[in-house]
């Protein structure tokens, strides 16, 4: 093959996955068994979780941008020695954060939750692939297609988002719990929109390659829907810290800047008929059933993060799992589907037969199925707890033991979950190495 | 119209907000008067212990365990419970064989936590537009 730069982090982030969903499974039945496999308690099986499928996500679309850039933008990459470098910090720093993690040497930050330290490779990893990435698009004459601005963007912001995560170590912002608390939500949330932008540039990007249709991203609605997602982005965090005694004035224009995402859904809402027909259109191409999946995941979530962005619902649902069941649907639903469709798609082009056997599908199915029961479980138990929270005198125990028909329920399905994608990053694995020979 | 200057006016909006939000939007701390040299080291073992994959302040952390916020207040400041979880832990919580000077920096820092806030809100009230007023009965 000429080009498969980004395969080594499409590679690694197959085995970040599967690794992580395999500690997530543990750490789920850790939630109902509380002694379940105490060679890695729960303290330390849920930050390892969250970095493995944290890193994913990013390994993943990084690895697709840099695949896309010279084989489908005609910009070949500005330096291979950049991706190397890149790849080689990403890695290191990955294996310290886990070695860390294992030797109970935290910096207790909430995803983060990795000695500061650690930070400084991150960031550096970082700009090398910012130069890389905007030495290469700078080169490009004319119109910037909606998925170039959408990556150069989700680069930016990571950027600025991550310095802004780190600003607690200075005395100012770490000395107040209010500004500490409130500081590092902006962050999260606007650290979460920019990986949102990597990944649903790939998502734009990749429905152009399946239509074959070029303006599609360099529509107005398309561009319209980027800055109102840059918006959401830069804005519309608060609903984290709704109730964190800081100023009101954050809260209420979070709370009117969330809301702008009604245009989103109902755009959904309209554009049905198009997604069908669509649907029937590509239905062989296997990368679209993916797309076709996160679609869906978009609907529900979209409706989900809605509703718990009302700060008068927040109120009941914040600190629940309803949070966990948003936070699981859009990185499961949305991003994995985007990203597995990302994967196909390149080994699709690169294979001389089609993909699709029967194990994969049922791979998909069994996937999305047990999602959704993962999914309405921590619906019901955060439901659950929220009503018993405010409407009860129960202990936290007494709640807890209510919640335990909906966790077991919750666990039993992340196990299906697992296994369906791990036949699907099986099926992913085994071609990518087979491509990588070539 | 053009997109260059579309992302250039949300950009500075966004760091004049940010700007607003660090010293304007969250200067106000009733608890700070608590957050003595003790209640720092707490925080400092709050963190290293990772507290917060199991526990939550304000909503925010794991849910393994209770939340943080008013713990130390909860049954008339009554601080030996939570004396009694970190000296020994329980069967969700592990024993992190912390010192009494340890267990003291602990307990100040979830002080200091109480005293600046309530979560959740004991009273409130919601407005017909969607939003949530806090009625604060309580001077802490």
């Amino acid at each position: 093959m000429k080009n498969n730069q980004g395969f080594p982090f499409l590679i690694a982030g197959i085995l970040a996955l599967g690794l992580g969903m395999f500690i997530g499974t543990l750490a789920a039945f850790q939630f109902i068994i509380p002694d379940f496999f105490e060679l890695l308690p729960f303290f330390k099986s849920r930050p390892l979780h969250v970095s493995l499928v944290v890193s994913w996500i990013f390994l993943c679309a990084i690895g697709g941008i840099y695949y896309y850039l010279p084989t489908y933008c005609r910009l070949p990459l500005f330096s291979s020695r950049l991706v190397k470098a890149h790849f080689i910090i990403f890695i290191a720093t990955g294996l310290a954060i886990i070695t860390s993690y294992l030797l109970g040497k935290f910096g207790g930050r909430e995803y983060w939750e990795f000695p500061p330290i650690l930070s400084i490779p991150i960031i550096i990893s970082w700009v090398l692939f910012g130069v890389n990435f905007f030495k290469t698009v700078f080169r490009k004459k004319g119109k910037w297609p909606v998925y170039l601005w959408m990556w150069a963007t989700g680069i930016v912001f990571f950027f600025i988002t991550y310095l802004e995560a780190n600003l607690w170590l200075i005395p100012f912002f770490g000395d107040n719990i209010v500004r500490e608390i409130t500081i590092q939500w902006k962050a999260y949330g606007a650290l979460v929109g920019s990986w949102n932008m990597l990944v649903y540039g790939t998502a734009i990007f990749l429905m152009e390659m399946i239509s074959k249709n070029s303006s599609l991203a360099k529509s107005n609605m398309s561009y319209f829907l980027y800055f109102l997602g840059l918006t959401n982005l830069m804005f519309g965090w608060a609903h984290h810290t709704y109730l964190v005694p800081s100023a009101p004035w954050i809260r209420y224009f979070a709370y009117g800047i969330s809301m702008t995402e009604l245009f989103i859904l109902a755009k959904i809402i309209w554009d049905w008929k198009s997604s069908l027909s669509n649907a029937l259109k590509f239905k062989h191409h296997i990368a679209y059933k993916f797309l076709l999946s996160s679609e869906i995941w978009i609907f529900l979530n979209l409706i989900l993060a809605l509703l718990i962005s009302i700060p008068a619902i927040n109120l009941f649902t914040h600190g629940t799992h309803i949070t966990v069941a948003h936070s699981m649907g859009s990185t499961i639903g949305i991003n994995s589907m985007i990203l597995l469709a990302s994967l196909f798609f390149i080994i699709q082009e690169n294979s001389e037969k089609a993909i699709g056997s029967n194990v994969l599908k049922t791979g998909i199915w069994l996937a999305n199925i047990s999602l959704l029961v993962f999914w309405i479980s921590l619906i019901g138990a955060g439901y659950l707890k929220g009503t018993l929270s405010f409407g009860s005198d129960l202990t936290f125990q007494e709640i807890m033991e209510k919640l335990s028909p909906y966790l077991i329920s919750f666990g039993i399905a992340g196990i299906c979950l697992f296994i369906g994608m791990c036949v699907i990053l099986w099926v992913a694995l085994t071609h990518l190495l087979a491509l990588r020979k070539k | 119209m053009n997109k260059q200057l579309i992302f250039f006016f949300l950009f500075v909006l966004f760091i004049i907000y940010s700007f607003s939000v660090y010293f304007s939007g969250t200067t106000y701390d009733k608890g700070i008067s608590h957050f003595t040299t003790e209640a720092k080291l707490g925080k400092k073992l709050f963190q290293e212990k990772n507290c917060i994959s199991c526990h939550q302040i304000y909503g925010l952390g794991g849910y393994m365990g209770p939340e943080l916020t008013n713990i130390i207040s909860y049954r008339d400041n009554d601080e030996s419970i939570a004396r009694a979880f970190l000296k020994g832990g329980t069967a969700k919580m592990p024993n992190f064989q912390l010192n009494d000077e340890e267990i003291d920096a602990l307990i100040s820092y979830l002080k200091y936590i109480d005293k600046a806030g309530n979560y959740p809100p004991k009273a409130y009230e919601i407005t017909p537009y969607g939003t949530v007023n806090e009625i604060v009965t309580d001077e802490k």
